[in-house]
């Protein structure tokens, strides 16, 4: 208990932080200087020019149009520093760097279950090393949240039925609060939890250990790998073929579904003649949602499978998805190289 | 609005007729943008929606009886002409003439309310009625139940529309019958007009988007 | 007296009440010829009695959220009865309290005399609003009494249609019903102020009361049937199960919020555009100085209606809109704080030169003043989207609109009703009492809600009952502060009950005001006029030698 601890301004932790901070302070400065303009000639006004005995009637004043245009242009331009200011701290807020630690975030009333694309999983708590970006990529399971972590001044809603993603680079270890900020039911107030940072080599070590307990997880059929937990990619292969997906979708193409080699990321033709960049959404949607983008050249004859994955599972396929290219990374056996033209 | 105000006599708070009769047609255009927002948020949504989901939406559509719907149409914008009639009879003072078009104006209105309920009668028994009984065998069934959510949304608040519609003709009609108006005073056979006129329009942009979509 | 010329007969200056004379007050006892009023004054206070016993339930409800936040644990209340404590708090405040607080009481009351019109142009539909108003109100109160709601007065979806197992549907037939009484309220106004006035009346002498509660009407035609249509499809989804946002039934629920606060933002001008205009009036009272910068202040109004329907994304920085949307709905937010920014400065103008005294009401409004430019400062703070994505849903957002919607258009109500109490009642209210009241409201909001500044910028999400311990003692300040607001609220409600029965008589025009409501007797008569007034000369006829002689003789 520190109830008399009380700190007035938060802590620093994110390569973002300062940055937000100085927009922070530029505005209180831009606050204080109007409000010392107003307050100050408000009550100077009130006193000088107060009712007595010899001040009894007011000046027939009717206004400026120069000063009317002053005070219209001279805050506009100040509003649009902090526009730009805002608008540029925003496009880096956006746009997550290309090497970044990718985490998995599924969201759910009333818990934040996390999976690293190393394959490890946890509840409630985000280990992340220092000075590494990381990049989360979130959904929900049932009603809106929304991910904050104050330290690292960065938050963003994670919705049902789409990907949201948003990222940080720790910059300080420790431990920091990890809060829900979108009201999401009755334990709205008991969504939260920690994000810890770690200095690099710790997280090397915490990431390979094995896990305290394996829960929450709606294990996959694990294949030999003698309880260390499946990184995504290896979860969504084994789902893939448990759910027969391998049947329609092979590798060499020429079944009753596209290949998906090479297809993430690609532009794929569609039976209307449009056509869509092949992102997690696009897949997500086929996947849950099978019949409401066909691929050219193929009937609507897959199954819907709303409903009977998990969101978790639905990243996992993605990620192995993702994984399908001609020249397989490391750890994927099998997948020959395939025309992958045959998708699209 | 002043529907109410049978008498030809001006209101205790008007100077005058005119400013009595310039005041209730402001009001009821006012009343009608108000509408028009109302309607805008479902035009929005279905704008929305249509948009993400084209290929749903086609083929839900083909779901709908063009025939009939092209035969409503033609019954409102029929049903629109006599209203205006009513309207001008009205003003010419001819009594006859005016509760014989709010007569038909009525029948009319209730022909598309006739025509619609068998229409919803149809898509019940299709089971084409959003919710957990909703079976539907063409592409992409769940936005395809969005397409009918909103269908039956947008169709249903403008046959509510229509039956407050009828409601009004109602009132006029025994009004009429009295011989309250003449071209001294048709004020509310005018703001009804106006009304009458709006909820036509409404359908005249809903018919095409819901039923003549993906057809060329 | 500072009027335009009218036909002085109809209001002669040494008029006292001392004899029973005909008032719309007086002019029938009976409970019918309250509720079948067709009269303007009447309908006002009506509409006044109903939103101050919705003030003081949501006001209620407010306490308990604040006594619960006294410690992190969540102790006094459980969570379940928390959320539902801010969710009613916020639909009652918001939908019950706010949006009609000035425009359906002063607004009533003093659109048409203000004017020199006898009524509002449609009686009847405003009293139909009045009943509109207690159908939907009536709806809430099930909802509240039959176990209450919990999904926030913003109703997100899909929490609100599928996973809420409260009372979702009365709250929300409720606010779909009270819709339509702000429709009607503001048709009314609009028909009224464009066919309605006096001879001579042109717009640009219109007082700025009439301006603000002309573009506050433009809001309420052109807004309220959209959030009218968006409850009703929550409650077809939640009602029917049929899909419109949920996702799981191929819904968004994004394009909800854009529909949400394509209302929602523009209600937080509703709110605080009468307040403006009943500052712009009692400030150039009290300072005996025409306002500065009318047309500029008048203008402003319109432009705020109009350009406050283009920054509703500003609500939906973290939820997933294109970057570019956010982008422009920043700029565009930073445009409409212009607007608002112009009337400060000409409100501070219109000092200079001037002979101020500082009666309760212009306590008031220099009170609003203050607050309003700290709620719009921080404005700018949330509408940079960068910013925002750290504040968004914390207390600084929380802060920022209390000081709008409770030290803005909340002050403002209160310093209405202090101005123009004797000339609805024909009672002065204890000046004294009122000033201490004025004081103690200040003081007892700033200390409630500035420290929501610094607990949202440290984190604090909004909507927790329990919060980290760190958070707890500018949680325990914002306690007391409430505390000491709530003295201020119940002290005017004892002292303007009070002067209804013992309250010194009031005079027909007690602050020598210009404007043609101060012709009329106080109370004014049922027809208000007898003789319809013919306007000459602008509003705030403040500053003449005529005026000298009016504040001499006071």
């Amino acid at each position: 208990m520190r109830a008399y601890d009380f700190p007035l301004f938060p802590e620093q932790a994110s390569t973002m932080a300062p940055q937000v901070d100085y927009l922070y302070f530029f505005l209180i400065a831009v606050s204080l200087f109007f409000c010392l303009i107003i307050a100050g000639t408000l009550i100077g006004f009130s006193i000088k020019f107060r009712r007595t005995p010899t001040n009894r009637i007011g000046h027939r004043i009717h206004g400026s149009t120069l000063l009317e245009v002053a005070w219209s242009i001279i805050p506009f331009g100040i509003t649009m520093v902090i526009f730009f200011w805002g608008a540029w701290l925003f496009f880096a807020q956006a746009r997550p760097p290309d090497n970044a630690h990718e985490v998995f975030v599924v969201g759910k009333q009333w818990m934040w279950k996390l999976q690293h694309m190393e394959g490890r999983r946890e509840i409630n708590e985000l280990h992340v090393p220092v000075g590494q970006s990381v990049r989360l990529t979130m959904t929900s399971e049932d009603v809106i949240h929304s991910f904050y972590v104050p330290a690292f001044r960065t938050k963003f809603d994670v919705l049902p039925g789409r990907y949201t993603t948003a990222w940080f680079n720790a910059t300080k270890p420790g431990e920091y609060h990890l809060f829900c900020a979108e009201y999401c039911g009755t334990q709205h107030a008991g969504m939260i939890g920690k994000v810890v940072v770690m200095e690099p080599a710790a997280f090397q070590n915490w990431l390979s250990e094995p896990p305290p307990i394996v829960s929450m997880v709606e294990n996959v059929a694990a294949p030999s790998s003698g309880g260390a937990p499946l990184s995504p990619v290896a979860a969504g292969e084994a789902l893939f073929t448990q759910k027969a997906c391998l049947t329609c979708h092979q590798p060499q193409g020429g079944a009753l579904g596209p290949s998906l080699v090479n297809v993430y990321g690609s532009t794929v033709k569609l039976a209307d003649g449009s056509t869509v960049t092949a992102d997690d959404a696009y897949i997500r949607e086929s996947i849950l949602n099978s019949a409401s983008k066909i691929v050219a050249g193929f009937q609507p004859v897959m199954p819907t499978f709303q409903g009977q994955l998990t969101e978790e599972q639905v990243m996992q396929l993605i990620q192995y998805i993702k994984s399908l290219k001609t020249t397989p990374p490391a750890g994927q056996a099998q997948n020959p190289p395939a025309a992958a033209d045959s998708a699209s | 609005m002043s529907l109410e105000q049978t008498t030809p006599y001006v209101a205790h708070h008007f100077d005058d007729a005119e400013q009595q009769h310039d005041a209730s047609s402001l009001g009821m255009w006012v009343f009608l943008v108000t509408e028009v927002m109302f309607f805008g948020g479902l035009f929005t949504t279905y704008v929305v929606y249509r948009t993400a989901y084209p290929e749903a939406f086609h083929g839900a559509s083909h779901e709908l009886n063009v025939t009939i719907g092209f035969f409503n149409t033609l019954v409102l914008l029929t049903s629109s002409l006599t209203m205006a009639l009513s309207v001008h009879a009205a003003q010419v003072s001819k009594r006859g003439m005016l509760v014989v078009n709010l007569f038909l104006t009525m029948v009319l209105g209730n022909v598309f309310l006739g025509v619609k309920a068998y229409e919803y009668w149809h898509k019940w028994h299709e089971h084409l009625i959003p919710g957990p009984h909703f079976v539907y065998h063409g592409a992409d069934p769940v936005h395809a139940q969005l397409f009918f959510s909103l269908y039956f949304a947008m169709t249903g608040l403008h046959a509510l529309h229509m039956i407050v519609g009828e409601v009004l003709l109602g009132i006029l009609l025994l009004r009429a019958a009295q011989g309250m108006f003449n071209k001294y005073y048709y004020t509310p056979v005018e703001m009804s007009g106006l009304y009458w006129h709006f909820v036509d329009l409404v359908w005249i942009f809903l018919f095409p988007l819901l039923y003549l979509i993906g057809r060329h | 007296m500072a009027a335009p010329a009218i036909d002085t007969t109809l209001a002669p200056r040494s008029e006292a009440p001392v004899k029973p004379r005909k008032t719309y007050l007086n002019a029938d006892y009976s409970v019918s010829s309250w509720l079948l009023t067709v009269d303007h004054k009447r309908i006002a206070i009506l509409y006044l009695v109903s939103i101050l016993v919705f003030f003081f339930l949501g006001g209620l409800f407010a306490a308990g959220v604040r006594l619960e936040l006294l410690t992190p644990k969540g102790d006094l209340l459980q969570a379940d009865t928390y959320n539902k404590f801010f969710t009613m708090h916020g639909i009652i405040m918001v939908f019950f309290f706010l949006v009609p607080s000035i425009p359906a009481t002063l607004g009533n009351f003093l659109v048409p005399m203000m004017i020199g019109a006898r009524d509002l142009a449609f009686p009847r539909v405003n009293l139909l609003s009045w009943y509109i108003f207690i159908l939907g109100g009536a709806f809430t109160l099930v909802a509240v009494v039959g176990g209450g709601v919990d999904t926030g007065w913003t109703f997100y979806t899909p929490y609100s249609t599928t996973y809420s197992t409260s009372n979702v549907m009365p709250a929300a037939i409720g606010i779909f019903i009270t819709g339509f009484s702000s429709i009607l309220t503001g048709l009314n106004f609009i028909v009224t102020i464009h066919r309605m006035r006096a001879p001579g009346l042109t717009w640009f002498r219109l007082p700025l009361f009439i301006w603000a509660h002309y573009a506050t009407s433009l809001i309420f035609v052109l807004g309220t049937p959209v959030i009218a249509i968006t409850i009703f499809l929550v409650g077809l989804e939640r009602g029917l199960h049929i899909g419109i946002f949920d996702p799981a039934l191929g819904g968004d629920p994004v394009l909800f919020q854009h529909l949400f606060w394509f209302y929602s933002h523009p209600a937080v001008y509703i709110m605080i555009l009468p307040g403006m205009g009943v500052v712009s009036e009692i400030i150039t009272c009290f300072a005996r100085k025409p306002i500065f910068g009318y047309s500029f202040i008048a203008l402003s109004s319109v432009a705020i209606a109009v350009l406050g329907f283009v920054v509703w994304g500003h609500h939906l920085f973290t939820s997933s809109q294109s970057v570019y949307a956010a982008l422009i709905f920043s700029v565009l937010s930073y445009v409409v704080a212009i607007p608002s920014a112009v009337k400060v400065f000409n409100w501070i103008a219109t000092l200079y030169r001037g002979a101020i005294s500082f009666e309760a009401p212009m306590l008031y409004a220099l009170g609003f003043i203050g607050l309003f430019t700290i709620g719009g400062l921080t404005g700018l703070f949330v509408a940079a989207v960068g910013f925002d994505l750290h504040v968004h849903d914390t207390y600084f957002v929380v802060a920022h609109f209390h000081y709008i919607m409770v030290g803005g258009a909340v002050l403002a109500f209160l310093g209405g009703l202090h101005f123009w109490w004797p000339k609805m009642f024909g009672r002065m209210y204890p000046e004294a009492w009122a000033k201490v009241a004025a004081i103690i409201v200040f003081i007892g909001f700033n200390l409630t809600f500035f420290p929501q500044f610094i607990l949202g910028y440290l984190g604090m999400p909004r909507r927790y009952h329990a919060y980290p311990d760190e958070f707890q003692v500018l949680n325990v300040l914002s306690t007391a502060g409430a505390s000491i607001l709530a003295v201020g609220y119940l002290m005017p409600f004892c002292y303007l009950l009070w002067s209804l029965k013992y309250g010194a008589l009031a005079p027909a025009n007690p602050w020598q005001a210009s404007g043609l409501e101060w012709l009329t007797p106080s109370p004014p008569p049922t027809e208000n006029f007898a003789e319809t007034p013919i306007v000459t000369e602008d509003p705030y006829h403040y500053g003449t030698d005529d005026d000298a002689e009016a504040v001499h003789v006071a």
